[in-house]
């Protein structure tokens, strides 16, 4: 089953807010991971770990440096959807 | 010498979520043994469905994000440092001046095993990334660190059941040696996962009295068949004298004494004779230049089992002899369970207040004493301590032949 860009943005949210303490709603596509969210390598790769097994996708290494923003890894994991 | 203070206290335990529940909790002479509340020993056999969990669980106090973060041992720490550190007023201090000795006997079991859990079940790419962080034994001693910004190191010992104790016994000692003016010192543990119940079941040191787990910690009592597991962190606030006084900051008791010794004898047995715990208690009370005379109260280690809980009784009379005739033992494992790591600290704390309230808490369950208990034990209801300057023992041991003795004097 594939999931809307909404429905990953949503789940991404739920992910980061879980991890940050940040309120769903603060996360929007045009936030920065590092710069606006405050999230440093560690707790990046731990919302990778998470979201790979809530998307049933891959997000590889090399993949996660470019996920500047909660858009870009919307966005990534719309397309790596099988 | 310098002299070592207590400014601040921090607690949470099966008898209450801060140190003020816990003691009332404690003179009133509860239990805070229950039945699990779930499958575990249906599940996998397990001969104990009992322990001392969490008064208040973790989850109630500390924001998601933490809980996440840390493993359960280093959440029942931060929660007992938020308390203590606040109780001694926040200390201004350097932080190259101020210190952070943590300890927990098991480290971050559940942690750990949850970790294992999720690589059969899913593979390496589902570990998370805090897992290491979250499962190293100086978990705990690193968030303190980070919580309280220090700078004057950050230790974590480990001696099994005498952990929270030696941690204690060492932030002394950084003050004493001039590392730091103020350190956050104690203990904490969170091991009431099947898998260590298992395991010390195996061991056959855990009570079974699995149809009344309030009354199944007595220690000193002829019908005592082990111990209880508990969970919880004892933290304090040491700080020299001199920096206490300086900024006004309320004494509530001093630690004058730090004795330390290893039975050299056995992975789990106490050696018979006793002679490390006496050993460990003579260099204590040298330490604090206190004469037996002086010693009215002593909080015993006394775990529940049938062996230790004489040796220790023995090695007191040894080493008080006459002097222990006016001595109150208190064994508050009779209440709380064995916080493993946490013991040590959560024991220290109850010493503290004891010399500051003046009453002996009491020890619960005991309805037919040990005939071969050599000394006065404070049975069912708490006890008045006399007036005037006062000093106690509290004694920690831990497997491995771990022996640990502070003395308390009062403020």
């Amino acid at each position: 089953m594939a999931y809307s860009e909404q429905e990953i943005l949503a789940g991404l949210a739920e992910i980061v807010s879980e991890e940050t303490g940040l309120p769903t709603d603060s996360v929007s596509p045009e936030k920065s991971f590092t710069d606006d969210l405050d999230i440093d390598s560690l707790s990046m790769m731990t919302i990778v770990t998470l979201a790979e097994e809530k998307f049933s996708v891959r997000i590889p290494d090399d993949e996660v440096k470019n996920l500047a923003t909660v858009g870009d890894a919307v966005s990534f994991i719309n397309g790596a959807q099988s | 010498m310098t002299d070592v203070v207590v400014t601040g206290l921090g607690a949470t335990t099966p008898l209450g979520g801060d140190v003020a529940s816990t003691w009332s909790s404690a003179l009133a002479g509860v239990s805070g043994a229950h039945t699990l509340d779930n499958d575990w020993a249906d599940t996998y056999e397990i001969p104990v469905r009992f322990a001392a969990r969490l008064a208040v669980p973790a989850e109630d106090v500390l924001p998601r994000p933490e809980t996440k973060r840390m493993d359960p041992s280093a959440q029942y720490a931060i929660i007992a440092t938020r308390e203590a550190w606040t109780h001694a007023g926040a200390p201004e201090v350097e932080p190259e001046r101020l210190g952070v000795v943590v300890s927990s006997g098991i480290g971050g079991i559940w942690t750990t095993l949850d970790a294992w859990d999720t690589l059969q079940a899913k593979g390496a790419r589902r570990v998370l990334p805090m897992t290491v962080p979250m499962l190293m034994p100086n978990s705990p001693a690193a968030y303190v660190e980070l919580e309280v910004g220090a700078r004057a190191g950050a230790h974590a010992l480990v001696s099994a059941c005498a952990s929270g104790a030696e941690a204690i016994g060492y932030g002394v000692e950084m003050i004493r040696s001039g590392r730091a003016d103020v350190v956050v010192a104690g203990g904490t543990e969170a091991a009431i996962h099947p898998m260590p119940i298992a395991a010390f079941a195996a061991s056959r040191t855990l009570s079974t009295r699995n149809d009344d787990p309030e009354g199944a910690s007595r220690p000193y009592d002829t019908g005592r068949d082990g111990f209880v597991l508990g969970e919880g962190s004892g933290i304090v606030v040491l700080e020299s004298a001199e920096h206490a006084a300086a900024r006004g900051a309320t004494v509530h008791a001093r630690i004058a004494g730090v004795g330390l010794s290893a039975d050299g004898y056995h992975m789990t047995s106490p050696e018979p004779s006793g002679r490390g715990q006496i050993a460990a208690m003579r260099m204590a009370l040298r330490d604090a230049d206190v004469a037996a005379v002086d010693v009215h109260h002593v909080n015993a280690h006394a775990t529940s089992t049938v062996v230790g809980d004489l040796i220790e009784a023995r090695s007191v009379r040894e080493v008080l002899g006459s002097d222990a005739d006016h001595v109150a033992l208190s064994a508050t494992k009779s209440m709380t369970g064995h916080l493993l790591g946490g013991a040590g600290a959560l024991e220290t704390i109850f010493t503290i207040l004891a010399l500051r309230e003046r009453q002996a808490p009491p020890t619960i369950n005991v309805t037919d004493p040990d005939p071969e208990l050599v000394l006065d034990l404070v049975r069912g209801q708490s006890r008045a301590l006399p007036g005037g300057p006062l000093a106690a023992i509290n004694n920690s041991f831990g497997f491995g032949g771990h022996n640990v003795a502070l003395v308390v004097t009062t403020a």
